[in-house]
This record gives C-alpha cells, structure tokens and sequence, in this order.
C-alpha cells in the first residue's frame, strides 16, 4: 500500500499519510457499494415498470402514447449528459490543482445543468398530471412516477451535494476530505446518467416503438 | 382513532391506548392488551428509576451510546435483541395458549384467550420482531463484535455508521415496541401481504407501524452490510489472506454481500406499499391495475436470501466452536468455505418457492423446487464436515457444544421438511399451514437462536471478563433443546392435519393434544429465557471466580484469543502481522505466544459522538409522526436528519489518540499478569483455576 | 433417535383413519382422490431417501460425541487432521446423488400434478368465488349456486375455477387436492376428483381477517346418481342475483350471512339458483373496470370493489 498510483487516477491526495490514505480508499469502496445497493432498487423497479405495462397495468388511465413527450425528455437527456460532461472539469481541475475558484465553478455548472434537468422533468410531471396522468390513475402510472421520480430525486439530492461539496470547499479548502467526496460525487453524478440511459430507452421508448 | 385527524396531532387522541379497550369489555383478550402496555410503561419507568438511583446515566451515555467502538456496538446490539426477545416468547406462549383455548364452531363467535384480532396482532409482531428486532441484531451485533478482532482490525472501516445502523434497528425496535400502548399494529403477518394490508381492508395505523419500522430498521441493516464488506476488504490486519480468515469471517462476508444485494429489495416493496397506503398509488390494489403478485415477488427477492442471512453467521459460530471444543483444526475450510459462498449466490436464485401454490406454470415451479434442493447440498456438506471436525478430537461437552448437537440433531429434521416443501407437489399440502410454521422454526431456532447464544456464551469472557456459569448455560441450553421439541414437533402433526397457520380458532377436537403438548412446550422456552438470565445474573455475580482476565479461557486459536479480557477498546496493542491461517493456535504451537511487541505508536479510535443517538431520535420520530399522520412532525424530523448528515458532513473531525505510553502500560500488565499465571490445560477449563491462560503445550489444534 | 421415532410416530398418527366423530376427513394423508394420494406418496418417498443423509447425522453425532468425550475419550486423536479427498468426495458426492434423484422425482410429480391440468375428458365445471369469510360455488351447466358446499361426483373430474372478490385467498381441500391462490381480478384453477364417496374439509389458508378460523366448507363426494338427487334437492329458494350477492360480500362467516339474508342462522349448507350464468366472469370483470376507463360504472355492480359496509347491526366483536 506504499504507492497510491492506479488506485484514484484523477485523486492527487496531498500528503500521503497512509492512515489517512487507507481510510479514502475504504471509503470510496464503500461508496461503490452503496450505488451497487441503489442499482438494486433502480433494478427492481425497472422490472416492476415492465411488470404493469400492460393494459390491465394501465387499467384504462393514459398510457405512454398520451403523455410522453419525447421532446422534453430529449433536452431532459441533453441536459444530464451534458452535467456529465461538466464534471470532467471538476476532475481535472481537481486533479491538476486549478484552485477553488475553478473547482467551484465547474460544480455551480453541473448544478445548473441538473437544475435545468430537474425544471423540464418536473414541468412533464405537472403537465402529465394535467391530462389524468397522475400516479393515482393507474399502477403503470404509480410505477412510471416512483421510477422516474426517485431518480428525479436523485438528482436533486446531487444538486444539494454539489452545493454543500461547494461550502466545504469555502469552509475548510480543497482538502483530501473533500477532494475524496468530490470525486465520490463524481461517480454519483456519473451513475445517474447510467439510469438515465436506462430511464431513456426502458421507460420512454420502448412503450413508445 | 375516532374522530378527526388534528393538525398537531395527527390521528393521536385519547382513545388509541389498550385502556380503552379495557374500559369497554372486560375479558382476557383486553386485559392481556393493557396488561402488555402496562409492562411496557412500567418497565420502562423501572429502568429510568434504576439508572437515576444508580446513577449510571453519565456512564451510558459516555461509555455506550455515544461511543462508535464496534464491539461496544454490538454488545448493545445483542442487548437490544436480548429484551426485543423476551416479549417474542412471551408472544409465542400467549399465541400457544390461547390456541389450546381456541376450539370452536362454525356458528359460534371466536373463544379462546385473545381475540381474533389481537391474535393476528400477536403473530404478525411476533414474526416481524423475532426476525428484525431479535434474529438480526443478534445477528450482527456477534459480527460486530467479533469480525473485526478475528480480521485484526480495531474497528469497523465506518464507526460512525455503524453507530447510525444501531440507532435506526433501534429507532425501529422502539416503533414496534410503542405500538404496544399507543395504537394497534397490523394483522398481515410479519410478510404483510397485500391487499389485505392495503388501506381498503387495512386502515387504520397498524400496517403503517410495521412499515416504517422496515423501512427504518432496512435502511439500517443495508448500511451494516456495507461497513462488513468494506472492513473485511481494507481492514484485515497485514497476511490475513482471505483464505486465512476464520470461517466466522467468510460467513459474515457472505452476509455482508447479502445484505446489500437482499435489503433493497425490502426497502423498495415497503415503499412501495407504504405509497398505496398513504399517498394512493396503486401498486398492490385490487383496483386500478396494481397487482399485489409483484409484492410477494419482490419481498421474497428480500425474504429468502434474509433467511440464509440469519442461519449463515450461526453456521459461522458453529465452525469455530466445533473446532475449538474438539481440540483440533477445522475439517474442510476450504469446503466450507465454498459451501458458504454458494448457499449465498444460490439463495438468490429460489425466492419463487414461497408462492408455488400462485397459478404459474409447472416448469417454473420444477425449477424453483429443483434450485431449493440444490441449496440443500452445501448445508449438508457444512454438517458433515463439522461432524468430521468433531471425529478424533477431545471433545468437552461445554454450553456452546450442547447447543451445537442440539442443532446437528435438530436442524436436520428442518432440512428435511425443507426438502419436503421444496418439491411443490406436496408443497400445494402443506404451504400455509402450521407444518411450515413447524419447518422455519425449526430451521430459525436451532440454527439461528442456538447459533446466537453459543456465540454469545463463547465469546462473553471477551467482552465482559468473566466466563458465564456453564452448568447453568447447560441447562439453558437443554431447556431450548426441549422446549423447542415440545412446541414445534406437534405443529408438524397439525400441518399435515390440515391446520392453516395464523388460525385463531378451529373446530377438530382431534387437534386439542397437540395444542396442549405444544403449549407445555412454549412454557419450557419461557423457562429457558429465565434460565438464560439467570444464568447472566448468577455469572455476574461470582464474576471474580470466574474472570479469565489472561483472555483465552477456552484455547483457541483464532487472533481474537491472543488479547486480554475484556478487550481493551482499541483491541490490538499492536496489529498483529498474520503469518497463517488460526495465527494464534499456530503462535502457540511455536511456544512463547504472549511476547510484547517491539515497540508501541499512538493510536487512533473515533471521537465518541452522539451522531447516531440524534439520527435514531429522529428517524424514531419521523415513523412515529407518519404512523399517526403529524405531518409537521415528519417533515421537522425529516430535514432534520439531512440537516445532521450534511453537518456532520462539513465538520473536520478529528480521531480521538490513545497515547503509546497509556496502551504499552496497559499492555505490559496484561503480559505480566499471563507471565504470571499459572497455565491450566482444557480439564480444568470448568474450575475456577480457569484464569484464561492455557496451557500452551497442549495446543495442538 | 428418540426424536426421529416421535417424528415417525407423529406422522403415523396423523395418518391414522379419523377418529370416530371426525367424519369430515381434513388431511391428504387419508386421500379421498388421486391427486392427494400421489401426493401422499410422493411425501413419504421424499422422506425415505432423505434419511440416507440424515440419519447418519443423527446416529453419528452421540455416537462421535460418546466415543471422543474430553473426559474419557477412545479412539485416536488427530488434532491436526484437516484434510481428506477421499471423504470430500463422499461429502459432497452423497448430497450431489441424492438430490439428483430428489430432483428427478420432483420434476415428475409437479409436471404430474399440476393443477391446471384437467384430469379427464368432460370434468364438471365449477367456479369459486372467495369471500370474506365464505366460498360461493357456482355450477355454471347446472345453474345453482351454493356457499360453503361442494358437491361433487365420485370418479367424474373436476375443474374448479378461482377467484376471488377480497383480498387474496388460497384454498386447500386436503383430502382431495392441494391448495391454489386466488386473487381479484384473475382466475386460477384445480383440477381433482373423488375417488371415494365421503366428506373433505376445505378451507382458506391465507389469513384475511377475524373470521379466518372459521372460512370452511365442506366437500361432499356422492356417488354419482347421489349427486344427480343432491342437484334437483331442496335449495334456500334464494337466487345469486346482484341484491344476494351483495349481501353475502360483506364481512361475516356463512351463519351470520344466512341471517343477514333472512334464512335460519344455521352452518347448514346454502343453495341457491343461479341468476346470471356469468358471475363468475363479472366478478373478474370488476377489477378490470376502474380508474378513469370507458365501464368504470360496472365496478360498483355486484357489490362494488371495496370493502363492503357492514350489515345494520354492528356483528359482535
Ligand atoms: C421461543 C419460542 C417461540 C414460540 C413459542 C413461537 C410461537 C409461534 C407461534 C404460535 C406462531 C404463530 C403460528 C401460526 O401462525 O399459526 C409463530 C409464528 C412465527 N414465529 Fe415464532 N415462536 C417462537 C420463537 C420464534 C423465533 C426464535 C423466531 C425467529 C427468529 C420466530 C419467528 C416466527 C415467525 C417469522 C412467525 C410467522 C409470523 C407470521 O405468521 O407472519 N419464532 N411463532
Ligand atoms: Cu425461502
């Protein structure tokens, strides 16, 4: 455990202290299982959305034909992609020491583009809602709502990260704490794309081909 | 529950108590409900006078509920399922005794000791508490407390967390626990099946009780798993290869990895549940297209790996006890190791043998039995191969041991009926009646509970310093033996006689012996809980005569022995460098086992804190609030433990040091004292000579 | 030993004929039908092989505990004796070998005795409706209905479809066949037949209120022409129209319902005639009519959806 190469490429934690060093690594570790143990209920859910998308499932409420609006989720998909993208920079600027104000720049990005996500999200939900699409109607709908919405959730608790990932490093600098959840932060904000992806095509487009 | 809800509190009114109740109709149903919170609230105010008079609130609050040392934390753990126990075999007498009571017929209103309804709160608390609030913190509280000092680490890679997942089984231990006086739990069983336990059949607080306490107590059990995984993966102490773990140590891995995979599963058909019941969805409601298959589909994706999660770390105690009790090494680790890891991937994969009797096709369920049988391979193989272990060793006949045969012979004829429900032809039989209540006890008791207390009595003398009394842990052991033959046995005849489980009453007199024999049984449990605590009582009194201060009353040979007992908080004095597998049995066998190290550094444990006490408060809060509907109180709790996480979060917290000088002090007269000990070989393990220092020489395992 | 002995005799007694007063038989280890009586012997063969694993477990763990006892041991000591291939291959071959051959049975007996698959040409027709705390049977051909009755004729197959219109059910005739689920809104199904004339218990096994205990009925083998009288007897004068239905989906056991619809409070069977041929396929249809479709309305026909209001007087509690 001397040498920290090829454990976090983009980490660059400072003083190599292995106490300290060795507790990041339990904790990143830790980190991914955590999202192992959330891919489970996204998986679940995802089969239990396949399990009421059926008429008996929609049970004569709005189906996918009446309240998709593939557009809206197109510049959904537009906006967490692009996030995605954003986050390189706080990689990189993290990695070759760009400084706070850098740092915190790239995260108030990603927070606007999960910003944007989130408006666009929520104004189908209203607006499905509006035509009888409300998770009451249906247990096709209560699925599409719990599905879609826990991760609209999930990004919406990234948003709350950034923003408190963006005091710490007001409060205490760009330590090896905080350079470890930052990049923990990273690989949420990147598994959130992944069920997104998902999302996308499982829960959009296949009721829709 | 009978007017309107307020908006400050909620549902809650005057009337949810069993008083009223009692008020109403005097009989033996509404005494036993008012009797029951009555001991609750007299219990509870005789603990808080007994703390006052002994003034040990200081002391619990500074030693044990702020502190993150994990065997702290487990030793409360165990504690908590220990007292959640008591109230489950009380259950079980009452339910046992209000069966003998319950003949009846058709045309007659229901008799008997309880009625219908507080029958079915009775069975659905006793099951959601034995398995959540007693079995899994027994259960991970022996993990905690003994994983890290057979892997050679100080603590858990999480303190803090681990203190948090305490608090949250804890939060919801407390939510099921108040449901005795305020309110009434639900009747759905402890699987709470949709649509019965949906808002149309079901209103009222009950379900949303059992609900928040699995929903809470699951989010903390998950957490648990992940802290086992990551401490057995980056905390091991240096050369303790996977392979040179204690079999304990790969049972707790396998638990660990289905925690995290199993509990999710639970978490989401809860929620999922808990959206129906309270904002309208429609997931398992007859109407509008919910379909409650999808309940019992995934809660058996949870309910069936839950069920090895409990019987794996007994299987974990019973190899190290079969070995050190028999004096030789372990037949089959690497068997063994293999069987434990295949039951934990396998047990994904039958789920489905829960609902043979749903109306799918005869092939899925030809697989499904073929893949519950074939779980039944490694479990034997784990069996022989502790019987091997036992073959030419020299074996003493200690607590532990009593409860090891009384599972070898026991938990087989559980296997057995296991085989006979896993093939769904006689399934169709028997599934639903008490000859299933008969099997998973008969798996649960033997393997789980008799695992739990071996443990609990072979690793005491760890925790606390002294042995516990073994002629009493023999008869404890012996009562549960029979208690168990006597309640369970009969529940076999009754299955196959037809008698659904959860019947709170019957019309064949043909079935009344059974009941009887049973309910002399359910006494003889209640016998072996006094003997057990009469058994703590009696050991902490003579705890001077029976103080094993050198540490390793029993020999043997994994790196947890080579400490002083109690075990100092930080556990290793310094990390001991493995050299092969059952390190201390082989340090012993080289002669000279308790040489000093070469030098001492300063250690690092976690500050104490009251993280974990301030989140179960309001996670306890949050579930009481939304159980009766105080809105303003569940959003409050709510923000409130995000606002502790994301301070805590912000906080720069600094390890609490231990200096070199305090531990090398402590640690030299621990090694004085073994230098001056005089050696006892395993004859005199039972006397009082028993001072935990063995004699080396007869190592030999 | 002692406990594999009480197994044995536990089982041998509940196989004993029913005692004298019990003439209703409720286990399928006294079959009345093919079905439970493969089923029977299916249970034994599994518990005969099962013992070549078992049983050296339960001879050999005294025997090993006797012989190597710290106090008095005999035999060898071995403490470092870890390792053997040759019993490896024993351990895991034994389990391997059998299971094989469990498995082997399995699959015979469940694609055997799968419930959906009719047992003869031509099988009487009848459907199950589950209720709070009742069975209603409908005999579609026949056109009569009854509550907590089932009449069937010995040696002629038949098919029961379930439903159920409450929470979900399961039910077990023991002596004649095992149990199946029923759910709202589908249907499931038991294909069995009496070999015997006699009379099984039946009941719901899943729990679904107070009045469980006492969800039973009985099912009545007759010979053949027996069955033809029973279908031209006597019945309550009662049709199972949308008024009578209602009434018996409320929550109660057959006495009291039988009050609430003016008959004698009696657990005596209750007969009926058939109103509509298609109650059964309404009572699916319900669940399928809700939320904001076209037949929403149909879901409040026959008794609505939801839990029934309770009849006038509160029944006691
Ligand atoms: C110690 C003595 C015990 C007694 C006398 C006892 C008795 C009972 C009884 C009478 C029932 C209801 C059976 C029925 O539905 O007809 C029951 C159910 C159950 N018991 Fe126990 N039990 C005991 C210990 C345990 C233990 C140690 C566990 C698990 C760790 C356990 C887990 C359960 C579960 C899960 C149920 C099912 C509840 C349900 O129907 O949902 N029991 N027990
Ligand atoms: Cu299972």
């Amino acid at each position: 455990m001397s040498s920290n190469n090829g454990l976090y490429p983009g980490l660059n934690l400072g003083s190599v202290h292995d106490e300290a060093h060795q507790q990041a690594e339990a904790t990143v570790f830790g980190f991914w299982v955590f999202l192992m143990s959330d891919l489970i209920i996204f998986g679940i859910l995802f089969a239990s959305y396949a399990s009421y998308l059926n008429p008996i499932g929609m049970a004569g409420a709005p189906g996918p034909q009446a309240l998709f609006n593939l557009k809206s989720v197109a510049i959904q998909t537009a906006f967490l992609l692009f996030g995605g993208v954003a986050y390189a920079g706080v990689s990189l600027s993290m990695k070759y020491d760009h400084g706070a104000k850098k740092l915190i720049g790239w995260l108030l990005i990603c927070a606007l583009l999960g910003g944007g996500f989130l408006f666009f999200e929520i104004s189908d939900f209203i607006d499905q809602a509006a035509k009888g699409g409300k998770p009451q109607a249906s247990g096709w709908l209560s699925s599409y709502w719990l599905l879609v919405g826990l991760h609209g959730f999930h990004v919406f608790s990234g948003i709350v990260w950034i923003l408190a990932m963006v005091g710490q490093i007001l409060t205490r600098g760009v330590d090896d704490v905080v350079k470890v959840r930052l990049s923990m932060l990273g690989v949420f904000w990147h598994f959130l794309d992944l069920i997104w992806v998902g999302i996308f095509s499982f829960v959009f487009l296949v009721p829709l081909a | 529950m009978s007017g309107q809800s307020s908006p400050t509190f909620g549902n809650l009114d005057w009337e949810v108590t069993p008083y009223t109740d009692l008020l109403e109709h005097v009989n033996s149903s509404t005494i036993i409900g008012a009797g029951a919170a009555s001991v609750l609230v007299l219990g509870a105010f005789a603990g808080i006078a007994l703390l006052t008079y002994m003034r040990w609130w200081k002391p619990l609050f500074r030693d044990w509920l702020t502190s993150a040392d994990a065997k702290k934390i487990g030793i409360m753990y165990i504690a908590l399922a220990l007292v959640m126990m008591a109230r489950g075999i009380i259950e079980g007498l009452v339910m046992r005794a209000h069966q003998a009571t319950a003949l009846g017929a058709l045309d007659k209103a229901e008799t008997g000791l309880v009625a219908p309804d507080h029958f079915a709160q009775l069975f659905s608390t006793h099951g959601t508490i034995m398995i959540f609030f007693v079995a899994m913190p027994l259960l991970i509280g022996l993990i905690n407390f003994v994983l890290p000092q057979q892997l050679g680490a100080r603590d858990m890679a999480f303190p803090v967390l681990n203190q948090v997942s305490l608090g949250l089984t804890a939060a919801g231990a407390g939510l099921v626990m108040v449901s005795l006086l305020i309110g009434d739990f639900g009747t759905g069983g402890w699987t709470m099946y949709p649509p019965y336990t949906g808002l149309d059949y079901s209103p009222g607080e009950g379900v949303d009780y059992w609900l928040w306490a699995i929903l809470i107590s699951g989010v903390g059990s998950t957490l648990t798993g992940m802290n086992f995984a990551v401490t057995i993966f980056k905390s091991r102490a240096p050369g303790m290869h996977l392979m040179r773990m204690p079999l304990f140590c790969w049972t707790s891995l396998c638990v660990a990895i289905m925690l995290i995979y199993a509990m999710p599963a639970l978490t989401v058909s809860s929620a999922m549940l808990a959206l129906d019941r309270y904002a309208g969805f429609h997931f398992f409601t007859n109407a509008s297209g919910g379909n409650m298959m999808n309940y019992a589909n995934i809660f058996w994706m949870f309910g069936h790996p839950e069920v090895y999660i409990l019987i794996l770390p007994a299987f974990g105690v019973f190899s190290e006890i079969s070995s050190t009790y028999s004096g030789k090494r372990l037949y089959g680790y690497t068997s063994l190791v293999i069987a434990s890891m295949s039951i934990a991937v396998v047990s994904f994969m039958v789920w489905l043998h829960h609902f043979f009797t749903m109306g799918q096709s005869a092939g899925v369920n030809i697989a499904f039995g073929i893949a519950t049988m074939i779980i039944g391979i490694p479990t034997g193989v784990k069996i022989y191969d502790w019987m091997a272990t036992m073959w030419r060793g020299r074996v003493r006949i200690t607590a532990p041991v009593v409860y090891l045969v009384g599972f070898f012979l026991l938990f087989v004829i559980g296997g057995l009926s296991g085989i006979i429900l896993a093939n769904p032809s006689i399934d169709y039989q028997v599934h639903n009646t008490t000859f299933l209540v008969a099997h998973f006890h008969n798996v649960i008791i033997p393997g789980v509970l008799y695992g739990m207390l071996a443990g609990v009595h072979y690793w005491f003398p760890k925790a606390f310093g002294f042995r516990l009394d073994e002629s009493w842990g023999r008869r404890t052991a012996l009562l549960f033996v029979g208690g168990f033959i006597f309640t369970f046995m009969p529940l076999y005849v009754l299955g196959l006689m037809g008698l659904p489980r959860r019947s709170p009453t019957f019309q064949d007199p043909d079935f009344l012996p059974w009941m009887y024999i049973a309910s002399f049984g359910a006494v003889l449990m209640l016998a072996a809980l006094f003997c057990l605590l009469w058994t703590f009582w009696k050991s902490y009194r003579h705890r001077m005569s029976l103080s094993v201060p050198g540490g390793d009353p029993w020999n043997g040979s994994s790196l947890e022995w080579s400490t002083p007992a109690p075990v100092p908080e930080w556990t290793f004095a310094s990390i001991p460098k493995v050299q092969a597998r059952g390190d201390w049995g082989e340090t012993k066998r080289a002669g000279d086992p308790w040489r000093a190290p070469d030098s001492y550094a300063d250690i690092e444990m976690p500050a104490n804190t009251a993280h974990g006490l301030i989140i179960a408060g309001m996670a306890f809060a949050l579930g009481f609030a939304m159980v009766w509907h105080i809105w303003w109180l569940a959003a409050l709790s709510f923000f409130a433990i995000t606002a502790a996480l994301i301070w805590r979060g912000m906080r720069v917290i600094e390890p609490r040091i231990i200096p070199a000088r305090q531990v090398e002090e402590e640690d030299r007269r621990f090694r004085e004292y073994v230098a001056g000990a005089t050696p006892i070989t395993r004859a005199d393990e039972e006397s009082e000579r028993n001072r935990g220092v063995p004699d080396c020489s007869e190592f030999a395992g | 030993m002692f406990l594999l002995a009480g197994m044995t005799a536990a089982i041998a007694l509940a196989m004993a004929p029913a005692s004298a007063h019990g003439v209703v038989e409720d286990s399928f280890l006294q079959p009345m039908g093919p079905v439970a009586a493969e089923q029977s012997k299916h249970l034994l063969r599994v518990i005969g092989i099962t013992m070549i694993v078992i049983l050296p477990v339960l001879i050999g763990v005294p025997l090993i505990l006797w012989r190597y006892r710290y106090r008095k041991p005999r035999g060898a000591y071995s403490p470092e004796w870890e390792y053997s291939e040759k019993l490896e291959y024993a351990l895991w071959g034994v389990p391997v070998l059998i299971v094989i051959v469990l498995a082997g049975w399995l699959w015979h007996s469940t694609a055997k005795l799968d419930p959906y698959q009719q047992l003869g040409p031509d099988p009487l027709q009848v459907q199950a409706i589950g209720l709070d705390w009742k069975w209603v049977f409908i005999y579609p051909e026949q056109g009569i209905a009854t509550v907590d009755e089932l009449a069937i004729p010995v040696g002629r197959p038949v098919q029961l479809m379930l439903t159920t219109d409450t929470v979900m059910q399961s039910m077990l005739i023991a002596p004649l066949t095992g149990q199946i689920y029923a759910m709202p809104g589908m249907s499931t199904q038991l294909n069995f037949s009496a070999s015997r004339a006699g009379t099984a218990e039946g009941e719901n096994t899943q729990f679904n209120g107070s009045g469980f205990g006492r969800q039973k009925f009985k099912v009545r083998a007759l010979d053949p022409d027996e069955f033809d009288r029973w279908l031209d007897g006597p019945d309550s004068g009662l049709t199972l129209d949308e008024a009578t239905y209602a009434t018996l989906r409320r929550q109660s056991v057959l006495a009291d319902a039988k009050s609430d619809l003016g008959l004698e409070r009696s657990t005596g069977p209750l007969v009926m005639s058939l109103g509509a041929r298609d109650v059964f396929d309404r009572v699916i249809g319900k669940y399928h009519r809700t939320g904001n479709g076209e037949n929403a309305a149909d879901a409040e026909a026959w008794g609505g959806i939801g839990l029934p209001a309770p009849a006038k007087q509160e029944s006691g509690q």
